[in-house]
């Protein structure tokens, strides 16, 4: 059988993972000159360094080096775009964990011990440690960015109703269970080798070589896979490969960089916390007339990828809905805390929470029911169509998906049993919330949505598979497998996925945005198709057939009983007339002889992609992704404690390629939008010190913690056109089905007062809960 | 006869550590940095997280037996001296090409690949080694949500979202297939052995009887006793504290007991919590309550009792509810024992009546009444692996006049050691329990406890919560369900 399509395929390292033979950075075998590198982090929010002194660290035994900013051979830059973020700290430290200094040694143990001998001296300064602060003293990163269509001020001035208000959303970590980590092996005549853990391989080739000095052609990064990443190895799992490629290019020798758990937490940088101030006028069916937002990111101190995650958050205040009036105004804030950075979602969650928690109050304000009140507001046709940066929803699906899971999901019935529930108890309440997604796909940089891939296939019909996106848990290379099978026509089990490697695929894009399947896919599928046409004229001359009359089927298919099997035992290929068939590996072994050139590669960008930020107008999504969720909660007026009882999900996965694979993302997505929204807590004392750097104090979602019912569909009837095999991607916009949850509990909390929403600040602790039952009750 | 090096069975094949290594190495670094098997992952080295988790073959008092799942980041080396140690490497049937990925598989590995239970593969690893606990436990009755809940907690993924692991889970639970390993059940008594380490720089010493015991810590009185290791690991790997000397009482077989009377229960300081929890988890709710959200399955697999109380930590979820029991301790030296309650046994922040060659032998409990109400709290910002904000165990009998007879409240996470609400109890000591008592007993709190804020609450949420634990006791003695999502539990003790 073919596993081209739609097959529920297990992940391509399943049998890896279970036996534990997969293998991460830190499991690949060290030389044993090996060197170990620690970072000596900032103690201070934001000081001026005094002095520094390794000589006490160097005296001790087994230490080999330590650098300063100074030390640095290349630029000593790390960020992604912009210049403003050194790898090593040069006359100030700006947040609690820049890296001031790099210990090498012979071991961990030589390396910590020598971390609390190299001497600095800072004196410490005034530091922006709270968005809060950070807004009002105007401490902001880059131009704002506006958006904006029609006359707000007139329009809010004459609405019929209005409301506003402050919306808070944290910052989240994003616990990849495998920790930073690289791995740098010298080579030969100026080149490095490094192994590193990182969505963006092309990224850390550029920092390891500004930072050495060096043309990026002496650098090779290579990702054997991640143990997770989540956004948090997009931009910044370079510094860790090039402290490590510092090593083996300065001194010679492998290199290894791997932090701990606390050191991770603790030096690198999380979702952006936002604040957002918003104003709306509506009618009296709650239709939005006008809505009026300012958003503020917490950028932390150095740009990163901010003002893509700000433009983000802007392009998902509308969500679902059509606002005829806008005027977003967003800003990152510049803050002492280590530099937000790109975490699921990119933005989108924090903007969508907005305007769905906007939909509850109006609904709440005006007594109406939050399902009739999103349905006035929904997209439709045009002119309402259109997104508030001009952009015309097509192919706007949640109009249906709305209709099928209320219906499967009874909400109506549901709502009515909750009420009744809600009634006879006095301690525990229960809430009911629908909310859809709708999430735009691409990079809104345009620049960055292309993506390349390199096949080779060998004379005996088996085929390397090289392409530019990194497996991070995702199933990404078994998607790649499963198109370039469906591509070439073979089975899987011919196909090798390599690990990502600068050298096969060079300039390649982030694997990120949700666009993995999306641009390699159709960057496979051309190099296929061009092996393809090399391919199908040996097979024609083989069989002494005009090439247009050899007919290609899917390894292992029978092509009808008339076809012989190929004379090498193999599965049928391609067959011409009479019977005759061939099969891949015959047709291969033929090709080198007949000195057929089987090796592409292949290259895709998307089109129609534009934004003019200035403007605020264009066309910055390739098309969108939608979903719909059901959750329902019970809490505890006793404790703030509570179960989250039944999740009903419909989610659009277009033509799936791998449904399996989808499901997972579906359900992992929603559960980790939920350890945002209620369990996980990043808490900072007033120095700015992170004090919950650890899963001790972190706590993302246990097993328990789950919906017991959790019941997952994908929508029928789905195909995507444009997209690879009418796929859609499927990474981040499960994530902000979890804010469904997050409505339930604002209602059940509003069930032990009088109104039907109520105030609920995140993340939504017991203790937050409990806070707001109390306010509710008053 | 103590041996001066330690050796274990790794995956069935001996291992004998060379004596240079450091006493204190973690079976995880040893693993890894020794062996090199990779397969076993650190993503916290702090058991919270169950990436490292391994399998040891264990026997407890009057058990059979058992696969035992631990935190390898958590276990210092001759805490597996003499034992059986099973990694992911390990669990492949015979038969199978070794360099052939999908042969072999053992029944839990099949279930992960066949339920897409592994994304990023990372806690993989560990997540099969908790399967393959729960496939020989033969100690459940259903493998129903809450059991796979209890057996998986402990294993954190952050990509799956569980459902697949759960339900992998499911199908492999008490499966007890009878295959190598069950014959490695079979055959094997593993026993605790004595041990004298010494590298120059550490002396870690395991005595098997209590006169070696006294003579050890007669020897080295700075000593730190240890047994599960669960706390003393953290000190170690994360404190980076230097131990110089650490006396283990794990090979101390007298110390591994539950001994039921018709008036009294004793349990011995080296009851793991999951013993305890077999033991007496059924007989006494409020205590099974309590012990299925301790740590987490690895961790009570490693937990003692005698280690849980001489930690002496503010919140020390045992405490509170053995104190609600009027639980004494019993005391042990060279020199005889002493039994002291509970309560006494707290002195202060991390502080207790334990003296200079002293040990916990025993916690003593009366057998509580079957008429008695008796109910355990634990509030956490996770239902699991968690710390609490507030825990409480809280005791209430009731005389034939329907006046409160005796009336025990305890609280963890208040104060600087778990401690009774002697002014809440006076407040409905001798009254009816009713609302107005409630309320009395809900005002008196403030004058019982001092919570601070720190990161897991703050002071006025744990003000909050005693009190309102107090008032949910008051319902749930009434029978109304009071937790959410739970149907209502019992809260009444067998005979």
């Amino acid at each position: 059988m073919s596993n081209s399509r739609g097959d529920n395929i297990h992940h391509e390292s399943a049998f890896l993972h279970v036996t534990g033979r997969a293998l991460y950075v830190d499991d690949l075998p060290e030389p044993p000159d090996i060197l170990w590198a620690m970072v000596l982090p900032s103690p201070h929010a934001r000081a001026r360094i005094l002095s520094r002194d390794a000589t006490a660290a160097l005296e001790r035994p087994g230490v080999h080096a330590v650098l300063f900013a100074g030390d640095v051979p290349g630029a000593n830059l790390a960020g992604p775009i912009f210049p403003d973020e050194p790898l090593l700290a040069t006359d100030q430290v700006h947040c609690v964990g820049q890296a001031v200094a790099v210990v090498y040694a012979e071991s961990p143990e030589f390396c910590r011990k020598a971390l609390g001998l190299v001497r600095v001296e800072y004196e410490p300064l005034p530091a922006v440690v709270d968005l809060g602060m950070g807004i009002r003293l105007d401490h902001f990163i880059g131009e704002p960015h506006r958006i904006r269509r029609g006359e707000p001020g007139a329009v809010l001035e004459s609405a019929p109703h209005r409301l506003k208000g402050v919306f808070r959303s944290p910052a989240q970590d994003h616990f990849y269970m495998e920790t930073q980590a690289a791995l740098a092996l010298p080579g030969e005549n100026r080149s490095v080798l490094v192994y590193s853990s990182t969505q963006h391989p092309s990224g850390a080739q550029k920092v390891v070589a500004d930072n050495l000095g060096w043309s990026r052609n002496r650098v090779e990064v290579v990702v054997p896979r991640m143990g997770g990443a989540f956004g948090g190895k997009e931009s910044q799992g370079a510094h860790w490969a090039s402290i490590a490629a510092l090593g083996a290019g300065l001194f010679r020798r492998p290199t290894k960089c791997v932090l701990d758990r606390d050191q991770d937490m603790i030096q690198t940088g999380k979702r952006h916390a936002f604040l957002t101030e918003w104003e709306v006028g509506f009618n009296d069916l709650g239709k939005l007339l006008v809505f009026k937002a300012r958003v503020y990111a917490d950028g932390g101190w150095s740009t990163d990828l901010s003002l893509s995650i700000l433009d983000r958050a802007l392009f998902h205040l509308d969500n679902a809905y059509f606002l005829p009036v806008v005027d977003f105004l967003g800003r990152v804030v510049r803050t002492n805390t280590p530099s937000s950075t790109a975490l699921r979602g990119f933005g989108g969650p924090q903007g969508m929470l907005v305007v769905e928690q906007v939909m509850e109050r109006v609904a709440d304000h005006l007594s109406l029911d939050p399902m009739d009140v999103r349905r006035a507001n929904l997209y439709g046709l045009p002119p309402t169509d259109l997104t508030p940066y001009g952009q015309a929803v097509s192919d706007f699906r949640l109009p249906r998906m709305l209709q099928g899971l209320e219906h499967s999901a009874q909400l109506a019935d549901r709502r009515r049993q909750v009420e009744r529930f809600n009634a006879q108890h006095q301690h525990l309440k229960r809430g009911i919330a629908l909310s859809p997604v709708k999430f735009g796909i691409s990079f809104t940089s345009a620049m960055l949505n292309q993506a390349g891939a390199a096949l080779a296939i060998y004379g005996d019909g088996t085929v390397q598979l090289n392409h530019g996106g990194t497996e991070m848990g995702q199933g990404l290379h078994t998607k790649m497998l499963q198109v370039c099978a469906r591509a070439l026509g073979i089975g899987i089990h011919r196909i090798r996925p390599m690990p990502t490697s600068t050298s096969k695929v060079p300039n390649t894009s982030p694997t990120a945005a949700s666009s993995g399947s999306d641009l390699n896919g159709q960057a496979v599928r051309s190099a296929a198709r061009l092996l393809l046409e090399r391919l199908r004229p040996v097979a024609a001359a083989m069989m002494d057939r005009d090439p247009d009359s050899v007919r290609f089927v899917a390894d292992g298919h029978r092509p009808g009983a008339a076809v012989s099997r190929p004379t090498d035992g193999g599965a049928v290929w391609a067959c011409g007339k009479e019977g005759r068939s061939l099969s891949f590996a015959q047709v291969c072994g033929e090709a080198t002889l007949r000195r057929v050139h089987l090796a592409a590669s292949g290259y895709y960008r998307t089109p129609g992609i534009a934004y003019d930020r200035q403007r605020g107008v264009g066309t910055p999504f390739h098309y969108f992704a939608f979903g719909v969720a059901v959750s329902q909660v019970e809490i505890s007026a006793f404790t703030g404690e509570w179960k989250l009882q039944r999740v009903d999900i419909l989610h659009d996965v277009g033509d799936s390629l791998s449904p399996a694979l989808d499901l997972g993302q579906v359900e992992g997505g929603f559960v980790q939008g939920l350890g945002w929204l209620t369990s996980e807590e990043l808490i900072r004392d007033e120095g700015g010190r992170l004090l919950t750097h650890s899963p001790s104090t972190y706590k993302i979602p246990a097993i328990s913690d789950v919906p017991v019912d959790f019941r997952v569909s994908f929508l029928d009837r789905a195909h995507q056109a444009r997209v690879i095999y009418g796929s859609k991607a499927v990474g981040e916009p499960p994530l902000m089905l979890a804010i469904s949850a997050y409505l339930a509990l604002c209602r059940a909390v509003a069930a032990f007062g009088k109104r039907q929403f109520a105030d609920l600040e995140l993340p939504a602790t017991p203790e937050s809960i409990l806070r707001a039952v109390q306010l509710a009750r008053e | 006869m103590s041996s001066n090096s330690v050796s274990f069975w790794l995956n069935d094949e001996l291992q004998l550590v060379a004596p240079g290594i450091r006493p204190t190495t973690t079976l995880l670094r040893y693993i890894r940095d020794h062996l090199r098997l990779r397969g076993t992952k650190e993503a916290c080295g702090e058991g919270d997280c169950g990436a490292c988790t391994v399998v040891l073959l264990e026997q407890e008092d009057g058990c059979s037996p058992a696969f035992r799942a631990v935190n390898s980041c958590l276990l210092l080396l001759p805490m597996v001296h003499g034992k059986r140690v099973y990694t992911v490497e390990g669990l492949r049937l015979a038969g199978s090409q070794m360099d052939d990925p999908r042969g072999g598989l053992h029944p839990v590995q099949r279930a992960v690949v066949e339920h897409r239970a592994s994304q990023c593969g990372f806690c993989t690893p560990g997540v099969v080694m908790s399967m393959f606990e729960a496939c020989y436990r033969d100690d459940v009755q259903s493998w129903g949500d809450d059991a796979i809940q209890e057996q998986m907690a402990g294993n954190l993924c952050r990509c799956t979202g569980y459902r697949s692991i759960g339900e992998a889970a499911r199908q492999v639970g008490g499966l007890c297939p009878d295959d190598r390993f069950a014959r490695v059940l079979r055959e094997h008594r593993p026993r605790e052995q004595a041990l004298y380490l010494n590298d120059g720089e550490q002396v870690y010493i395991q005595p098997a009887t209590f006169d070696e015991l006294w003579e050890a810590l007669d020897a080295n009185p700075e000593a730190r006793l240890v047994a599960g290791g669960t706390d003393l690991a953290l000190r170690l790997i994360k404190g980076h504290e230097d131990i110089p000397h650490v006396i283990s009482l794990a090979a101390l077989s007298q110390l591994r007991f539950v001994e039921k009377t018709s008036s009294t229960l004793r349990i011995g300081s080296g009851t793991s919590m999951t013993r305890l929890h077999e033991s007496l988890g059924a007989e006494i709710p409020a205590l099974g309550r309590m012990l299925r959200v301790f740590g987490s399955r690895q961790v009570r697999n490693r937990a003692t009792v005698g280690g849980n109380l001489c930690t002496a930590s503010p919140i020390g979820d045992l405490a509170p509810v053995f104190m609600a029991l009027d639980a004494s301790v019993v005391l042990l030296s060279n020199s005889g024992e002493r039994t002291l309650s509970l309560g006494d046994f707290f002195l202060g922040y991390r502080r207790t009546a334990l003296g200079p060659g002293e040990i916990l032998h025993a916690v003593e409990l009366p057998r509580p009444s079957p008429t008695a109400l008796c109910s355990s709290y634990k509030v956490s910002k996770r239902k699991d692996l968690d710390i609490s904000t507030v825990s409480a165990g809280m005791y209430l009998e009731l005389g034939a006049s329907g006046l409160v007879q005796r009336c025990r409240l305890a609280l963890g996470g208040v104060a600087p050691v778990p401690l009774r609400a002697r002014t809440a109890e006076a407040a409905i000591m001798g009254r009816a329990w009713d609302e107005a008592s409630l309320a009395r007993a809900m005002d008196a709190m403030e004058h019982d406890i001092a919570p601070i804020s720190d990161i897991r609450g703050s002071a006025s949420y744990r003000m909050d919560l005693a009190r309102n634990l107090l008032r949910a006791f008051f319902f749930e003695s009434r029978g109304e369900r009071i937790r959410p999502g739970a149907d209502g539990q019992p809260i009444r003790n067998l005979p």
